[in-house]
């Protein structure tokens, strides 16, 4: 019974860590998953979502509403910082993963500086009436600052799951993955296409953001834990599936809770890695992606 | 090819030159009168929490300066940021001795940044103050090493001795640790069972989780299914939040009584600001909290000028916890500088080593090791939290002391029924 | 082109010079600082091995730099083992990740070799942190022996030691650079199909990189237990580490040797300046822009610049 209680119990803090993990996946599903731009600074820009949702917190907005609002001038962020990407060097046709990691590795750099210039280095968290409460079925007790985020991370995935696959400019951003030429002889313009979606990415790092600052306190460097983590959801799922990104999260995220309460807390970190690694060498399309 | 070399070669001198300039400048430097003192600080970094601990330095200098300085010679601070990184720790005292000719050296902040800096201050031989740094000196026996907080002998081990005393006093029989990978909670996780052992208390839980988690659900559970009564918890600020809100969702039984003792965080405003009433209850080590019990010359007056600069630079509005500490650590080099006469650095670890000094965070007297001769770790409980204001822990009756028994100004409620009150 | 004998000759030149420097310098802190910079030059033309002549992008040098300071340390303690041991030790560690990784990785494309080296420093931070022995989080203090009297103190010998690795490192690159192996890891960062049609075996020859890339850069690792006497995760397996590692060749220009080097210099000095002197947030502020800057500006780096200018000229 105990056993049960405490896998029961992991399973299901498993799954609501994962849903955690794929809202602030998400963003880099987007951008490296479909543009194969490697942002790195991806989980830096959910923690400047973070101190966002914080700020407009403190005026006592639910952090939550305040996550789609900040989605907004997220948006126009990321349009902005693409085409400065692209003018840098994409558009003079020698974008390598060297240059691009680097610019990126600069940019949350400048991120994480800017954060503690502006708000110091303290630990910094949010209030809402659900904090510190949790729900409880049978013997699973969840508290519903992991359970309200979690919640978001499908309806998330689902709505952009329908964006890109339902509307045309979705399915040009996946065309533009694939086949830059063929969209241009279809009249589109491919730079605008990527311009839209790295907005939208940048627009998830905000609502992550709010996610994460709901389950627990930050600070300006709290997006390098995740760094490694977010890639590894990206490539287990499969480059570019965004309902793949949710499975893969949950999968990380539950191997992660088994790890921590039946083996050992401190070999948890290395989880997501060793399955990063596994997939790469055994299955390097990842579970949901098509060969290529 | 040929010209890139020879472009090379010039850039690389250039930046020789580059190098060499501080030292021409510096040199001129060594025979001026002021006496300097240098240090290492977590500007920035993930240490950089702690750069608070710079304002105790410079209200010191100002006092003294004020005060017609040292020897008649002015006091000045050179303090470097060492990015909360060890690996830069052996350049920036070596700049300090060998360039800036500093007269007293300040360690870094912590255990892991000062590991580094011991053997370089044993093979020069020189005046060290250990800044919270927990038993640095143990293995190398460095006889100028002096440290400023309240750790005690064998502090690795005992600094959260305290707790267990609690919990013997209240007759705990089943004992629960959990503590983060890091070498300060996994000692005193370490020391804390032997402890517990000895006392004939049964350890029924023991988990070291990484640094890094964030959800201790599946922790709690474990530990509630072990029905212990007392949680020694050595944790980190943002796990220690984690665990403060997981006791409040998740629970964590009605027979835990004592619940705390080694969690780092509870001591920062920031944290006390956040959690605010989930705190009550609970017990956690501190080295200054403004109880009637602790009131020594200076102290208030030091955490009033403190307050104002803090609020300027975005730093712990409260500075209970390290500033303090190093603001005593100058009052151990001036004192000593004073008595002795001399800036003679054996003179002067002599004269610490035979004498107690009077601090604003009490009275200081070292053994052999320059730690101090008794242990003064604060265990401290949150009592009638209300709201999240952050002025309320100036007051006395916030964070009652529990332990030692003579700084004590209250008794322990259990967990539960402190958390009804 | 000076001729390969020569330029050894030269290097070993630089090497013995380096042997006289502790009676010229008297004050500690130069070595301290110059070994440093010496240590990044190394990180850097090891990296450049792979990441500039192959095109590969390594993202945990740190890896390879802290299993190379682990392996240090562990020799040095269990067996008190000599500097030599050391070295040739974090180098056998360093060319069996290099090739345990490149095996996994380097058939697809280059990204997920990217990426999984980022996994690599992670997987090795958390199997020291799990390893007692290593010390775990807490770090490993280790008392070196006593260096050899010529030197007058530890950080003297460490930087002479640092000093020949470096001339090695350097003169391995070089050799690589000129000989097939270079023009073969050339064609494969051209155009990897196009080298495989013209007979290039373009595996076998990645693997060769990683591991001589893997190997040096854990070298460079080895002497940090003695330079430190203390090693710790953070420092071992630090981002700064894998970052400047890429940012130095890239500053400097990745087709050819002297670009790491010139690179490192640069950069290593202006951060070890830095560290003493603006000591703010600024300080990490102005790597991030300088880092945009060189891409967005300047992405062959300095010593393309010049040969950018020649042409226009």
């Amino acid at each position: 019974m105990l056993i049960l209680d405490l896998g029961l119990n992991a399973l299901v803090t498993g799954v609501v860590l994962g849903s955690i993990y794929a809202l602030v996946a998400l963003g880099l599903a987007i951008t490296f998953g479909l543009l194969h731009i490697p942002n790195v600074a991806h989980p830096a820009m959910v923690i400047g979502g973070s101190y966002a949702v914080a700020i407009s917190n403190s005026y006592g907005m639910d952090p939550l509403v305040a996550g789609v609002l900040w989605a907004i001038p997220f948006y126009a962020l990321g349009v902005i910082l693409y085409e400065f990407y692209s003018r840098s060097f994409e558009s003079r046709g020698r974008g390598n993963t060297l240059q691009s990691l680097t610019l990126f590795f600069g940019i949350s750099l400048i991120i994480e500086v800017g954060l503690v210039v502006a708000f110091g280095t303290d630990l910094r968290s949010i209030r809402a009436g659900y904090i510190g409460h949790s729900l409880t079925v049978g013997f699973i007790v969840m508290p519903y600052r992991f359970l309200i985020p979690a919640a978001l991370a499908p309806v998330v995935i689902f709505l952009l799951w329908l964006y890109m696959t339902r509307t045309n400019t979705g399915l040009a951003i996946r065309a533009v993955a694939y086949e830059e030429r063929a969209l241009q002889i279809c009249g589109l313009d491919p730079a605008a296409i990527k311009r839209h979606a790295f907005g939208i990415a940048m627009a998830m790092a905000a609502l992550a953001g709010a996610a994460l600052v709901i389950t627990g306190p930050i600070d300006p460097f709290a997006g390098r834990a995740h760094i490694g983590r977010v890639f590894a959801v990206v490539v287990l799922a499969g480059m570019g599936t965004i309902p793949g990104t949710l499975v893969a999260a949950i999968l990380i995220g539950v191997a992660e809770s088994f790890v921590m309460t039946f083996l050992s807390p401190s070999w948890a970190p290395g989880v997501a890695f060793a399955i990063l690694l596994a997939t790469l060498g055994l299955r390097p399309n990842g579970l949901f992606g098509a060969l290529r | 090819m040929k010209i890139t070399r020879r472009n090379f070669t010039q850039i690389g001198l250039g930046t020789m030159a580059g190098i060499a300039a501080p030292a021409v400048w510096s040199g001129a430097h060594a025979q001026s009168q002021p006496i300097r003192i240098g240090a290492s600080a977590s500007l920035t970094g993930p240490l950089s929490g702690t750069k608070n601990l710079v304002i105790g330095y410079e209200l010191w200098r100002d006092d003294i300066n004020a005060a017609g300085g040292l020897l008649g010679r002015k006091v000045e601070l050179v303090i470097y940021d060492d990015q909360s990184v060890p690996a830069n720790i052996p350049g920036i005292y070596s700049k300090l001795v060998d360039v800036d000719k500093v007269d007293f050296l300040f360690s870094p902040y912590g255990a892991n940044l000062t590991a580094p800096v011991m053997p370089f201050a044993k093979s020069r031989d020189r005046f060290i103050i250990g800044i919270l740094t927990l038993a640095a000196n143990d293995t190398i026996k460095h006889d100028k090493f002096f440290q400023a907080a309240p750790w005690g002998p064998n502090g690795a081990e005992n600094w959260a001795r305290g707790f267990f005393d609690l919990a013997n006093g209240n007759g705990i029989k089943k004992m629960a640790i959990l503590a983060a990978d890091t070498e300060f909670s996994k000692t005193a996780a370490a020391g804390g069972r032997r402890v517990s052992e000895q006392f004939g208390m049964q350890v029924v839980d023991y988990q070291i989780y990484p640094p890094t988690n964030r959800d201790f659900s599946a922790i709690l559970r474990n530990v509630r299914a072990s029905a212990a009564e007392a949680v020694f918890v050595c944790s980190y600020p943002a796990d220690s939040t984690g665990i403060v809100r997981g006791i409040q969702e998740i629970g964590i039984g009605d027979q835990v009584r004592l619940f705390g003792g080694g969690m780092v965080g509870t001591q920062y405003a920031s944290l006390l600001e956040n959690l605010g009433p989930a705190l009550n209850g609970i017990t956690s080590f501190h080295l200054y909290v403004p109880e009637p019990t602790l009131k020594f010359t200076g102290i208030d007056d030091f955490l009033s000028r403190y307050a104002p600069i803090a609020k300027q630079r975005q730093v712990d509005p409260l500075g209970f916890y390290i500033p303090p500490f190093t603001y005593a650590a100058g009052q151990l080099i001036s004192t000593a500088v004073k008595a002795t006469g001399t800036i003679d650095q054996a003179k002067v670890s002599q004269w610490l080593h035979a004498n107690a000094v009077e601090t604003i965070v009490g009275k200081m007297s070292f053994n052999e090791l320059g730690d101090w001769t008794q242990r003064r770790v604060l265990m401290c409980q949150f009592r009638n939290i209300q709201g999240n204001d952050i002025d309320q822990f100036r007051q006395a009756g916030k964070q009652v002391i529990v332990d030692p028994p003579a700084y004590k100004s209250g008794d322990l409620m259990s967990l539960a029924q402190s958390r009804k009150a | 082109m000076m001729r390969m004998p020569l330029f050894i000759a030269v290097a070993a030149l630089v090497a013995v010079g380096g042997l006289f420097l502790p009676l010229v310098v008297p004050n500690p802190f130069y070595f301290y600082a110059g070994y440093v910079v010496l240590q990044y030059m190394v990180i850097a033309t090891g990296w450049n091995i792979l990441g500039g002549y192959a095109g590969y992008t390594n993202f945990g040098a740190s890896a390879f730099f802290g299993a190379g300071a682990y392996m240090a340390a562990f020799l040095l303690k269990a067996f008190g083992a000599p500097m030599l041991v050391q070295l040739i030790g974090a180098g056998c560690i360093g060319v069996i990740l290099g090739v345990a990784t490149g095996y996994l990785t380097l058939r697809i494309q280059g990204i997920y070799f990217a990426i999984a080296t980022v996994a690599l420093v992670v997987v090795l931070e958390t199997l020291v942190h799990n390893t007692d022995y290593l010390g775990g989080a807490a770090g490993l203090q280790v008392l070196a022996p006593a260096p050899p009297a010529w030197f007058g103190g530890q950080p003297q010998y460490v930087f002479f030691i640092m000093l020949v690795l470096t001339v090695s490192a350097v003169v391995v690159a070089r050799w690589i650079e000129v000989s097939w192996i270079g023009r073969s890891l050339r064609a494969i960062r051209a155009s990897e199909p196009a080298a495989e049609c013209s007979g290039v075996p373009t595996l076998r020859l990645k693997l060769l990189a990683c591991a001589i890339s893997g190997g040096i850069m854990s070298m460079a690792g080895a002497p940090y237990a003695t330079y430190s006497s203390y090693v710790d995760p953070v420092s071992a397996f630090s981002l700064t580490v894998g970052l400047n590692a890429l940012a130095m060749p890239l500053i400097g220009g990745t087709r050819s040797w002297p670009g790491p080097v010139l690179g490192a210099l640069l950069l290593a000095s202006v951060q070890q300046v830095a560290t003493v002197t603006i000591s703010s947030e600024f300080n990490i502020l102005a790597v991030g822009v300088v880092l945009i800057a060189f891409v967005a500006l300047a992405p062959e780096g300095l010593l393309g610049l010049r040969a950018f200018r020649r042409r226009v000229s």
